[in-house]
């Protein structure tokens, strides 16, 4: 089925691809404890913050990464990568839209993403990581009328220190995992939400993180904090310039839920994916957990994932609440040569507490995709309740799709349900689309959107639309 | 055993056996002495597994590593508890005590023509090449610890073999029986099945013994089925429960050929089967069926791997477990599809009933697909019994637990129906009814089905 076409859409550059040419003051690259103390004086960071990252550093020196994962890429040199880098003029950093340099305006310009339009529209608030260092945060007046804390890490670190000596690590520890380690040693920054006892946030909150820096790993923190029956909703996009060399990514997200509070993370994750042969990808190694600390609490993830050259991400919920929920809604694609390893962790501690997995994959062209899950229930954990549905799609024949899903179950009131199923666009449907004018290209994206419509639904409008012109673009030329 | 002894004592341990063993051994072709000593090679190698390790993640081994197992000579078994633990069905028969061959409990006189069922050692002394051939050639030493302790250890076992277009009349039972000893014995015996195309047979593998053994076996099994060959082949695990059990099964399976497994678990402390079948040729096609009930502080343990090598195959896998007090199930099927491999057909089902909250279920049922033209699903349940069908029976004035447990019988009864020997069949319900939890009112019921079946003999 026109091969040349799907040749040339699969040939298709990656059109956010580019450099802004901004000067930084970057460490060379290598990890030791001067580089630490480097990033925590540099950030201007208390004495308390500096033993914390070198408690994590040293547990780190003890870790090996992990080989479990169904992903093959070479060994990362963790010497070779450069840990700090921030827009130069870091004392007078802009106060106002006006004042940000222009050449960053531009970049969002190029990634379609207006700040100002965006910001004045739609009434979001956008924290915009660029290069390790939040150059601009708007709405902060607004969200403190209502007692809402949004803003970056080292603000939080500087400004609220009680609230990040108390959660911060306290989802995801110091040694945690390998790469929640080397995060927790070398984060640069990150977005530090609070939302007190009682009060739903009023707008959607927003970060863009880009990887600008030549050959600098980004290890974003970001810490939501909800006391009880308060909620917000989070969202969280990427997409990154082109590069030649692998760049590295470890976030850590710790969510905490108090009673009755809702969080709500959706993420659209679109990094640089490299190139056909998989050179230049990101590697993206991410540690995402939320905690529902209280009863009836509720944090729920969703995710489209469409970049990277190698994925590596879990967002988990640790039921800890009685009757806390937890929700994990997922799309993967996976094109070209990348590789995906996702899924989700559902740990059911407390009474009654309730999750849901509704994961989707698709891969195609020579990409390799897993889900890989854990549903765990506790002893204590009485009428326990779980749905998982993982379906993969796959298009092509040089694709793969795998399944690994953990149940462990020590409880017998519980209830866990697991299905999956594997299987290619069907032939039939196909033609019933076409028999009806609608070419293939365009049945193959209304059948793979409708098969991720489960998943879409849950996200944000804006975001939702956004991930349905991503999905698009990602498949466009996959099929064949 | 104390604590402070490292794991490698425990290897050593085993190995000081085997070295002690090989010095009274007479001379042996040349093949086995290298064999055996790539296999001690490897397990000295790798160790016992830990649970670090993935595939035995869930299963902790040291009820094994830990003890100190003698080897076994004495095929000696009171012939009256022989007889009350044979499983009464028209059959051939081979039996082993301990892995020891025993004769005298044998049944191999009216074979028919073109089966040839012969212990391991009587095989290789009539022609040790042609056993050296295929006998390892499925599972190597580097399949697990297991298998490579195996190699090095192996002195008995079966060899079946089926001439092509052999019809076997009658099943053939491959009986391992575990004695009450002095101090546990260990053994380590080999199955190899080689089915002629278009061969048909039943096999049924059974493990029994006195209820106070506490015996390790280490068990290598290999299968191999050329064109259009067609094997029914039955665990049937009723081991003491202090018997320690890790099996492997590895069949390889040619164009056309069909195998179906029934893996019915229901003795053994600890146990371990890993089921692996390579779908080598197209139209090949494999079923496996699975029951497992433990109690008490029983461990089972089931791994199955289908191995899609080639196009147009076909496997099903359906297993169910039920566990009370505290026994610990662990169920991981797995599917693989090869490159190229197109046109494929995998189902998995697992579903788990927990009786007690004592007791727990890790079920991990994989997909792992190369090739896009396949249709592959896996579900896995755990959790009660249907609240509407239990309700469904009350409205026809049975009380709550009897209707529990009758849906219970019913959930088990979903793999037994597809049994194809009612003796069996029957065999195995019955014991699933005895062993449910007393609450459950089904004491009645199993005493006049065994009335019944009393009536009937008479």
């Amino acid at each position: 089925m026109a091969s040349e076409e799907m040749e040339q859409l699969v040939r298709r550059e990656y059109k956010e691809g580019f450099v802004t040419d901004i000067e930084s003051d970057t460490v060379p690259p290598g990890l030791d404890e001067n580089t630490i103390a480097f990033i925590s004086k540099k950030k201007g960071e208390p004495e308390w913050m500096l033993e914390w990252r070198l408690k994590a550093y040293h547990q780190w020196l003890k870790m090996t990464p992990p080989s479990w994962a169904h992903l093959d890429y070479p060994p990362i040199d963790y010497q070779a990568i450069s840990y700090y880098s921030a827009p130069k003029r870091d004392e007078d950093r802009p106060q106002s839209l006006d004042e940000v340099d222009p050449k960053l305006l531009e970049t969002y310009e190029k990634l379609g993403i207006p700040l100002h339009e965006r910001a004045a529209l739609a009434g979001v608030a956008v924290d915009a990581v660029f290069d390790s260092v939040s150059v601009t945060t708007t709405f902060r007046e607004k969200l403190g009328e209502a007692g809402v804390i949004f803003c970056s890490m080292s603000e939080a670190i500087r400004d609220y220190p009680e609230l990040v000596k108390q959660y911060l690590g306290s989802v995801v520890p110091q040694g945690d995992n390998y790469f929640a380690a080397l995060n927790s040693a070398v984060f640069t920054d990150g977005s530090f939400v609070f939302v007190p006892e009682g009060v739903t946030c009023p707008m959607e909150l927003s970060t863009y993180f880009r990887i600008n820096e030549r050959n600098t790993g980004q290890f974003e923190r970001t810490l939501i904090v909800c006391e009880s029956r308060a909620q917000v909703s989070y969202l969280e996009g990427c997409t990154a310039p082109q590069r030649d060399e692998n760049q590295l990514h470890a976030a850590v997200v710790e969510l905490v839920a108090l009673e009755d509070a809702y969080i709500k993370y959706s993420t659209v994750q679109n990094w640089y994916p490299g190139d056909e042969d998989g050179k230049g990808g990101i590697y993206n190694f991410v540690t995402k957990r939320g905690d529902c600390r209280g009863d009836r609490s509720r944090i729920s993830w969703t995710q489209v994932e469409t970049g990277s050259a190698i994925t590596w991400k879990y967002p988990s919920c640790v039921l800890r609440g009685k009757h806390s929920i937890g929700e994990f809604y997922s799309v993967a694609v996976t094109n070209g040569r990348q590789q995906a390893d996702t899924g989700t962790k559902m740990i059911h501690i407390g009474e009654g507490t309730r999750s849901t997995i509704v994961s989707k994959g698709i891969s195609a062209g020579r990409a390799d995709q897993s889900y890989r899950g854990l549903v765990k229930i506790g002893p204590r954990a009485k009428n326990a309740r779980n749905f998982t549905q993982c379906d993969s799609l796959l298009i092509g024949d040089q694709c793969g799709a795998h399944t690994f899903p953990y149940q462990e179950i020590g409880n017998s009131t519980a209830t866990v349900e697991h299905e999956a199923t594997t299987s290619k666009i069907g032939e039939d449907q196909l033609f019933y689309c076409q028999s009806r004018g609608i070419s293939e290209e365009d049945a193959v994206s209304m059948i793979v959107n409708g098969f991720c419509k489960d998943v879409f639904q849950e996200l944000p409008m804006e975001f939702a639309v956004e991930a349905e012109a991503l999905l698009n673009v990602t498949l466009e030329g996959a099929v064949g | 055993m104390s604590d402070v002894q490292s794991p490698s004592d425990d290897v050593q341990r085993f190995l000081a056996r085997l070295a002690q063993r090989n010095a009274g051994r007479g001379p042996e072709p040349t093949w086995i002495t290298a064999r055996r000593q790539a296999g001690a090679a490897r397990f000295e190698a790798m160790g016992f597994p830990h649970r670090r390790v993935e595939n035995w993640k869930y299963t902790d081994v040291r009820a094994i590593s830990r003890g100190d197992f003698a080897f076994s000579d004495d095929a000696s078994f009171s012939p009256a508890t022989a007889a009350a633990l044979t499983l009464p069905i028209e059959a051939h028969r081979i039996t082993f005590v301990d892995g020891v061959f025993s004769a005298a409990l044998s049944q191999l006189d009216e074979l028919p023509a073109g089966v040839s069922l012969l212990p391991l050692s009587q095989a290789l002394d009539e022609n040790h090449e042609a056993v050296g051939g295929p006998l390892g050639r499925l599972t190597g030493v580097e399949f697990s610890p297991f298998a490579a302790l195996n190699t090095a250890c192996m002195e008995e076992g079966a060899v079946l073999r089926l001439a092509p277009g052999t019809l076997v009349d009658k099943p053939i039972i491959v009986q391992f029986l575990s004695r009450a000893n002095d101090a546990p014995v260990m053994s380590h015996p080999r199955i190899l099945v080689e089915a002629g195309a278009r061969s048909q047979a039943t096999v049924i593998e059974h493990h029994v013994g006195e209820p106070e053994a506490a015996n390790f076996t280490n068990l290598v099994e290999e299968i191999i089925l050329e064109r259009g060959a067609i094997l029914t082949h039955y665990k049937l695990q009723e081991a003491p429960l202090a018997d320690l059990h890790v099996a492997s099964i590895h069949v390889e399976q040619g164009r056309d050929s069909r195998f179906t497994s029934f893996n019915l678990n229901l003795g053994g402390g600890l146990v371990r089967n890993d089921l692996i079948t390579e779908l080598n040729g197209q139209g090949a096609e494999a079923t496996f069926n699975g029951l497992f009930y433990g109690q008490g502080r029983q461990h089972v343990d089931n791994h199955t791997l289908a191995n899609h090598n080639a196009p147009h195959t076909t496997s099903n896998e359906n297993y169910k477990g039920i566990l009370d007090d505290r026994a610990h199930g662990v169920f991981n099927g797995k599917v693989v599809v090869k490159r190229d491999s197109q046109k494929i057909e995998g189902y998995q089902s697992n579903a788990n009933l927990l009786l007690s909250d004592r007791a727990e279920i890790d079920a991990k049922p994989e997909l792992e697909i190369y090739a896009d033209d396949v249709k592959c699903s896996h579900g896995t349940t755990t959790g009660q019994l249907d609240e509407e069908a239990v309700f469904a029976l009350r409205t026809r004035g049975i009380d709550t637990q009897t209707a529990r447990g009758l849906l219970t019988l019913a959930f088990a009864g979903e793999v037994l129906e597809q049994v194809g020997l009612d003796a069996i069949a029957e065999r195995v319900e019955r014991a699933v009814a005895g062993k449910l939890p007393e609450r459950f009112n089904l004491t009645g019921l199993v005493e006049t089905a065994a009335a019944l079946d009393e009536m009937a003999g008479e």
